[in-house]
């Protein structure tokens, strides 16, 4: 069998402690069995990486994949993944970035990149179409993401190369630091800038001319266009996003009584509507800005407002866009706003700005900070430790702080730690609040029964985009379920996570699934990849993948006993608002959970579903 | 005496940098995905938060027609707009140094020049475009040539003599 479309069929081999750049075939038999992305990379993880590796150590390794339709005119293909062992969660770690980076991967002529080792001085890959090798990054350490993608781009000449690099976080080995390109587009959680900062691994810079091919052209352009029109029938992907981005969900949220406030005390903000994306569109919206090939554009273009750029002190150099960032995105705006009790967008948008440069993971940061706000109100903390008073809706101890993590500067070395071993150290285990060491985002479960399953069972740790039952809890689309309701969320929360899983593994963006289907995806990968796929091959190949993810995290030592959620997720219930009353009834939906999955009481894959799925 | 071209009606501020315009141009010459050889590009005003595809702007006395020592460059009367005639071609670049809009290529798989030529009359960047920023129009450019000379000549005159400020 030879690759017909879609992969370039060539990955890079970069083994830093040795200093070299080789070239190899993709596996052929991986990519029909695991597609491309996160998918045919996890299959490389679990072939080369021991799961019981240190994550920071030099034999972990550090995949960058992209999937057969990334850098084709599929909308939204623009994606690519970083797959690794991560530090802030000692699981499987697969975030996700798009941009520009992923498709002019591909136009160079590669699918994949694989780091090993570890270099001894900081260096840069640099690729330019057949050229790949490792340069002297000397004099990028300690820069921040802007600064490094700009001189990148400047000394190499190519303007138009795309930079994924780190920041000082990812140097000072913050366990959540992201991996970030383009200044804005970040591959944000679980840590896999802290990892790329343990390679001494900068930043890759990539120029290609390239061709992307298909198998079958004809087909491929009816299929993605018919996909294209369905995006602009839905309602969320033709004027939701396009409008407000993903910020549209805050007051929805809110109005739900299922925004998390004050480290998940409350579940309902009384300041949401300052925060929301309705508010952002009205004083602060620049422009839309989308990622390559996307017919959506949820991404933001926002400007700190000339109150806020006095209060704050943003300097007004070319490189913060004369204070404009990207986005917020309604996580970053609830983790940085709501979690920690602020209602100040300026100071928001400031941190969410910082962290793009300093290169870290909001979500994280900002539910950490809300866990030490909670500390220090009830006085376990003050002061003396931190540095700044630190109450709830303190803009100035939000933006203190974001500096302070990514330097581990005095009470910033805790933060750095993320809130399970901050809480741990401080003799307050209970302020944590996430899944297998990975803070939640901004859903309170208690709230939305779907959505505590899905994290304290998605494989990375507590996270939205593995099984987003929003989608029928909220939104209502497909089918609306009632969120409040425990039954039938086992069923719904594998079709979700097994889905998206799908759609990651094809370099698409997870978006198109509130506009369109598996189905009308299939298609196009069909078309573009000659692959003669079975009707249902595609969302098998996501059961198989996470699958294979969860026989990994077994191996790394996890258990059932890590799918699960924090005491008060389990025990205290919502205070106020439409959910009141409510807590999780996660020990309900867990077991019904394993069965629809094929697997053990213990959480284990049967043989017999091993089998089925190829994987025994 | 009026004359109409066809030419593609760009709006920079709908356009959201997606580059799907890249993407359909590729496409029709090659039958891949290969914005490297688009010839129409989007150029990214990092500082403006803005996005301007450009393509070329089929000037009636075009200079790359004035320019080429070989007379490959015509406008063909159907399309109303310059075409490269790839057969007379001779891949000089003499063309590319011509034009100011930077608008003409050279096509290094080819060897020749290459320019927009509005796929026949019917530009697949426009089907492409999912905001509308990039419409064909059939029109006159005296009717947007002489007010947007006329902006830009009052803007330096005001300029040189410090009025309007």
């Amino acid at each position: 069998m030879t690759l017909q479309g879609g992969f370039t069929g060539t990955i890079l081999r970069v083994d830093l402690t040795r200093g070299s750049v080789e070239k190899e075939a993709i596996r052929e038999d991986w990519a029909r069995e695991f597609v491309g992305g996160r998918g045919i990379a996890v299959r490389y993880l679990h072939e080369e990486v021991d799961p019981q590796v240190d994550p920071l150590s030099p034999d972990n390794k550090l995949i960058f994949a992209t999937g057969p339709l990334t850098g084709t005119n599929a909308s939204c293909g623009a994606r690519y993944m970083v797959i690794t062992k991560g530090p802030l969660t000692g699981a499987v770690t697969t975030s996700n970035s798009g941009g520009r980076f992923a498709p002019e991967l591909k136009f160079a002529g590669y699918d994949m990149i694989l780091f090993e080792g570890r270099s001894e001085r900081p260096v840069y890959l640099w690729i330019q179409d057949e050229i790949a090798e490792l340069r002297d990054a000397s004099h990028l350490w300690g820069k921040g993401v802007f600064e490094t993608e700009d001189t990148i781009r400047r000394e190499s000449g190519l303007p138009d190369c795309a930079v994924s690099a780190i920041g000082p976080a990812g140097e000072n080995l913050v366990r959540y630091a992201a991996i970030v390109n383009e200044k804005y587009r970040a591959a944000g959680r679980s840590g896999v800038g802290a990892v790329m900062g343990s390679k001494n691994l900068k930043a890759i810079a990539v120029r290609g001319t390239g061709a992307v091919r298909v198998a079958d052209p004809v087909a491929t352009m009816r299929s993605q266009w018919a996909m294209k029109h369905e995006l602009t029938q839905a309602p969320l992907t033709a004027e939701g996003l396009p409008a407000y981005g993903t910020l549209a969900l805050m007051n929805v949220i809110n109005e739900h009584g299922a925004l998390p406030t004050r480290n998940y005390r409350d579940s309902q903000f009384e300041n949401a509507e300052d925060i929301s994306g309705e508010e952002l569109a009205e004083t602060r919206l620049a422009a839309n800005k989308a990622c390559f090939a996307c017919t959506i554009a949820c991404g933001r273009v926002s400007r700190i407002s000339e109150e806020g750029v006095g209060r704050y002190g943003v300097s007004c150099s070319p490189r913060n866009w004369r204070h404009a960032t990207e986005g917020p995105e309604y996580e970053n705006a609830w983790s940085l706003g709501a979690d920690c009790g602020i209602s100040d967008f300026d100071a928001i948008l400031k941190s969410n700005w910082m962290c793009n440069d300093l290169g870290m993971d909001p979500i994280s940061l900002g539910a950490t900070i809300a866990a030490a706000m909670e500390l220090y109100e009830a006085g376990v903390i003050d002061e003396s430790v931190t540095g700044i008073p630190m109450p709830f809706g303190s803009g100035e101890a939000l933006l203190t702080m974001t500096e302070k993590a990514a330097y581990r500067d005095g009470f910033g070395d805790q933060i750095a730690e993320g809130s399970k071993i901050m809480g741990e150290r401080l003799g307050h285990p209970e302020v944590f609040m996430g899944v297998k060491g990975q803070e939640f985002p901004a859903y309170d479960p208690r709230a939305l029964q779907g959505m505590g399953l899905g994290y304290a069972t998605s494989n990375r740790g507590a996270c939205h985009l593995r099984a987003y039952t929003v989608a029928v809890e909220v939104v209502g689309e497909p089918e609306p379920m009632d969120p409040r309701a425990a039954e039938g969320k086992g069923a719904v929360t594998k079709a979700f996570q097994d889905t998206s899983t799908a759609v990651d593994a094809t370099g698409l963006c997870l978006f198109l699934t509130f506009g369109t289907t598996l189905e009308s995806i299939h298609p196009i990968l069909k078309a573009v990849t000659g692959f003669d796929l079975a009707d249902n091959e595609l969302l098998q190949a996501g059961e198989r993948i996470w699958n294979l993810e969860r026989l990994w995290n077994l191996r790394a030592g996890l258990t059932a006993a890590d799918d699960t959620l924090p005491k008060r997720m389990l025990k205290d219930a919502i205070r106020g608002g439409p959910a009141q009353g409510e807590v999780s009834r996660l020990p309900e939906m867990l077991p019904d959970y394993y069965r629809e999955r094929g697997w053990t009481e213990e959480g284990h894959p049967t043989a017999e579903k091993l089998a089925e799925l190829g994987l025994g | 005496m009026t004359r109409t071209i066809s030419a593609l009606h760009i709006e920079p501020e709908k356009c959201t940098g997606c580059r799907q315009c890249e993407l359909a141009c590729s496409w029709v010459q090659t039958g891949t995905f290969q914005p490297s050889r688009s010839l129409i590009r989007v150029h990214v005003f990092d500082e403006q938060a803005s996005f301007a595809p450009y393509a070329c702007l089929q000037c009636d006395e075009a200079w790359c027609m004035q320019a080429c020592p070989v007379n490959a460059i015509d406008i063909d009367e159907n399309i109303g707009a310059p075409v490269v005639i790839d057969e007379v071609c001779v891949g000089c670049k003499l063309c590319v140094i011509a034009c100011p809009f930077g608008t003409i290529f050279f096509d290094k798989t080819t060897e020749r020049a290459a320019k927009c030529d509005l796929c026949s009359g019917d530009p697949a960047c426009a089907h492409a475009c999912p905001t509308d920023a990039i419409r064909v129009e059939t029109t006159d450019p005296g009717a947007w040539l002489e007010p947007f000379g006329e902006k830009v000549d009052t803007s330096y005159r005001n300029a040189i003599t410090g009025e309007g400020e």
